[in-house]
Formats: structure tokens, sequence, C-alpha cells
């Protein structure tokens, strides 16, 4: 068994949802995650913020948020775990962001600190 | 006669205090000492009792004769009197006679700190229950092998190992100092709601036991919440859970002494005042910032105190099963989070997440899939119903998934 980090990717950090939309968001966010720790296979997960977002940059330029000239965004990550990556594909693909039109899942498997990967 | 009721109802109330407070005396290392002199202190009320009659205050002439056995023991028994009794006497401010505090706070305090002593993370967690059981709660080990559906050897080979546990780590019977206290509570509430458990779920027939366990689980907790060290929110919401589920017992046997499922309960007859009691204890847990499983069960429990579907009712259980699997998996909590998303999304859905869960070895999935498929597909409910009693255990459970059977 493998551990994957599922990234959500948003498209266009620059739109902002209501909190209507993002209520339920959150809840079909928490059903996905409810389905993959039903089956046992949730290790952990990390919601990120909008708020205070900060990009530094090479030059040591810091500027307000991941908006403006980059317009792709990470919204969160969560990590699974999962046989193969297919499985964990599997498991991206129930993502509710990629309702978003231009959204992505992004999966890596996580590296294991033994001295191999 | 009065006194066959009354020693059985007093073995349980006073045993449990007479050890706690003799053995915080003598040391954990003398646990079956003070077992002992208590053991004993109820054979001489059976000898004497029936003869002369019961005393005013029975509790108060059982203290009187648990003091004159253990004094008798100190000044006696050899290897006491040179080993033991100079390390208690060593202890005392100089020329005061050695004292056993029987006063209802020694008796509170030293139960409390038994309770830390029995949940040391070093012993295992099923020979915790038994100790809590049999020291804390005055359980005969018949009762307990009953309770565990094993028999006297086992439990008191489980209960010599943890003695020896005990006296090897020479754990004191004392509280925890105050930066572990939280770290030390957290296995004292695991033992509780296994405790708990045990009692809700076993599959012993004896039905008084059963209950008597939840009731026990119940009162140690609120042992808990009484002092003010460990009134943690996560103590309250392991009451307010307790109250919860307990507020069902009732209901859940019917006059056979068969289980009676949560949708085909009278509701007149769960206790609406453990109810009450439950919703006070949440709400006393809601302090603080931290959420553990025990808020998210008792609010589950909550839920279920109240009978008539609402999608509210069922979109809250489902969030909450959501984040208590998040939290920590167990095959029970993924079931239940299948059964509340047929109520709050449709079977359809339940179905496709079911099929996910591997639980094959599990009669309760395949009973859970029979449940799903019901109305949408007889043969397959009817299948997945076969399997379920095909690999069912107990009787009750046979019967349950037959009538069922003989439903569709």
């Amino acid at each position: 068994m493998e551990e994957y980090a599922l990234i959500m990717r948003h498209e266009d950090g620059t739109k902002i949802a209501s909190p209507e939309q993002m209520q339920i968001w959150m809840k079909q966010t928490m059903d996905w995650i409810g389905g993959i720790a039903a089956q046992n296979k949730f290790v952990s997960g990390t919601g990120l913020l909008f708020d205070d977002a900060r990009v530094v940059k090479a030059n040591k330029v810091v500027t307000n948020g991941p908006f403006g000239d980059i317009k792709e965004t990470i919204g969160g990550l969560i990590i699974v775990k999962a046989d193969s990556v297919d499985e964990a594909v599997e498991f991206a693909k129930g993502c509710p962001v990629l309702q978003g039109e231009g959204n992505t899942m992004e999966v890596r498997k996580i590296a294991k600190r033994d001295g191999v990967h | 006669m009065q006194e066959t009721e009354l020693i059985p109802h007093l073995f349980r109330t006073e045993f449990r205090k007479i050890t706690a407070v003799l053995c915080k005396l003598f040391g954990i290392e003398n646990v079956n000492i003070a077992e002992d002199i208590a053991s004993e202190t109820f054979l001489s009320a059976l000898e004497i009792w029936p003869y002369k009659g019961i005393p005013e205050n029975p509790a108060a002439w059982l203290y009187a004769v648990a003091k004159n056995k253990a004094k008798n023991l100190i000044t006696r028994d050899q290897v006491f009197h040179n080993k033991i009794a100079p390390l208690i006497i060593s202890s005392l401010p100089a020329g005061q006679e050695m004292e056993i505090d029987l006063s209802a706070k020694n008796i509170a305090d030293s139960q409390l700190q038994m309770l830390f002593a029995v949940c040391h993370p070093s012993i295992p967690a099923e020979a915790q229950i038994g100790m809590a059981l049999r020291i804390l709660c005055g359980f005969g080990i018949d009762e307990i092998a009953n309770a565990f559906l094993t028999n006297k050897e086992t439990i008191n080979k489980r209960l010599f190992r943890a003695k020896e546990k005990l006296r090897s780590g020479m754990v004191a019977i004392e509280f925890p100092p105050e930066h572990e206290i939280n770290n030390r509570l957290q296995s004292v509430l695991t033992t509780l709601y296994l405790l708990f458990n045990e009692g809700y779920y076993s599959e012993s027939q004896d039905t008084v036991l059963r209950n008597d366990l939840c009731l026990e689980a119940m009162r140690l907790t609120y042992m808990l919440v009484d002092n003010a060290q460990t009134n943690q929110p996560d103590v309250n919401a392991l009451l307010a859970l307790m109250c919860f589920q307990s507020s069902r017992f009732e209901a859940r046997k019917d006059e056979n002494g068969e289980m009676v499922l949560y949708q085909d309960q009278d509701e007149s007859l769960w206790n609406q005042e453990l109810i009450t009691k439950g919703a006070y204890y949440l709400h006393k847990a809601s302090h603080g910032n931290s959420l553990s499983k025990y808020h998210i069960e008792a609010s589950i429990a909550y839920w279920y105190t109240i009978k008539k579907d609402t999608h509210e009712k069922w979109e809250n259980i489902l969030h909450l099963f959501n984040q208590l699997l998040a939290i920590e998996y167990s095959p029970i909590a993924a079931l239940n989070r299948t059964y509340a998303l047929s109520k709050a999304r449709g079977n359809e859905v339940a179905i496709e997440a079911a099929e996910k869960l591997n639980l094959t070895t599990n009669h309760f999935y395949f009973t859970l899939l029979g449940e799903l498929y019901k109305d949408i597909d007889k043969e397959k409910a009817k299948e997945n119903l076969l399997k379920a009693l095909d690999i069912s255990k107990t009787q009750a459970d046979k019967h349950t998934i037959q009538n069922k059977l003989d439903q569709l």
C-alpha cells in the first residue's frame, strides 16, 4: 500500500465564491473524504485558505495571494492510501473540485523517506 | 429473606470502596490483600447477619469490620508487620496512630486514583477492563467471565497478569501530575468507552449484567466529571454519549429478551431523563477547541434520540460520520455512514459506496446490502441476506436476519 497526495488545483484563484457556494462545496468535500475514509484509505487532509495568502518571489518580493500573474492555484490536498496509482486516480475523480471548469486534480506518490525513494 | 438481595447490592457498592481505600493505603503491589480483606468482610456479614439480624447501618458495619481486619493483619501478619506496616507507619506524622480513612471524600479520591492506576498505559486494554470491573466495580470473576463470554480461568489469568504488571511497573496509586493528566486521561476514557460498549453491544444473554456494565462505566465517568481536574470537555462528551445510548435500554429488548432494532423501537420507552442529561453534558463538552471522537459520537447519538426521519437529521448524521471516519476508521462507523448515506442521498448512491467497503467477512455488511436492495432488487436483497445468515454467529443475529428474509 502506497500513500498518494491528491492535490486540488483551481484554474482561477481570483474567482470568489459566495458563502452559500462555499458551504455546498465544503459538504461535498466532506462526503468525498467520508467515502474514502469509510474504505479505511484516508490518511489526512489539509485545506488551504485564501485569506492572508502571500506569494514570495525569487527576489524576495512579497505579493498578496496567488492572484495576478499566476492564475492557477492550489485549493488543498488530501493524502490517501492506495494499492496503485489507478486506485488513487479513482479517488481523485470523485473530488468536487472537478465540477469547476478548468480545475484539475494532481495525483502524486508520497516519497517514503526510505533512502530509495 | 431480605439479606439475599441486600448483600449482593452492598457487595457491588461497598466492596470497591473498601478495596480502593485499602489498596491506596497498602500500595498497588498488595492489591490481593486489599481484595482479601474486603472479601472476608463480606463473609463475616454472611455469617453473622442471618443470626443477629441486619445492622441498622450495614455500610458502617462493613467499614468497622474491614478496619479491624486490616489492623489485625498489620499487627499479626509477619510479612506485613515487617515489610509493609513500617512503610505505612513511617509516612505518618510522629505519634499519630494509623487511621484507615473510610470517609466519603477519601473513598472518592482513592477510587479515582485507582482508576488512573488500573488504566495505566502499560496494561493491555482487555486486562484494564477486567481490573476495572473487579476492583472498581466489585464484579465477581463469574460475572466478568460471563460479560466477556469466556471462562473463569481466562479472566483469572488476565487479572493475574495485569496485577503483575502493576506490581513490576510499581504504578503508584495517585493522581497523575498535572502535565500528564490529559495524556493519562485518554487511556482512562478509552477503557471506560470500551467498558460501556462491552455492556451495550455484548452478546452475553444476561441483560441485567449488561445494563450493570453500562451503569458502572457511567458511574466511573461521572466521577471524572465530578472532579475539577478531570472535568474536561472530552470527558463530558463521553458521558453525554453514554446517557444518549443508555436512554434506549428499555426499548432495545422485547418481553422475550429479543433485540429490537432501532427503527422498530417503541420510543415512549426511551428514557427522557437520560436524554436531557445527555444534552446537558454535551453542552458542557462544547468548550475549548478540541473536537474528540467522543464529541462526534455523542452528537450522532443525539440525533438518534430524535425518532422522526427528516432530511436535516440524516444530513447531519452523515456529516458527523464523515468527520468521525476521518479521525478514526472502524468497520461499524463505515457501515453506519453508508446507512446514513442511503437515508440522505438514496439507496442507489449508498449501494455504490457500500460495494467499495471491502467488509465481506462482516455479516452486518451483507445485512445492510440486503436492506439497501430491498426495494430495488428483491433477488439481490435475498442473496445478500443469505450470505449474512451464513456468516453470522450468534442466535440473536441469525434470528434478526431470518426475520428480514421472511419479510422480503
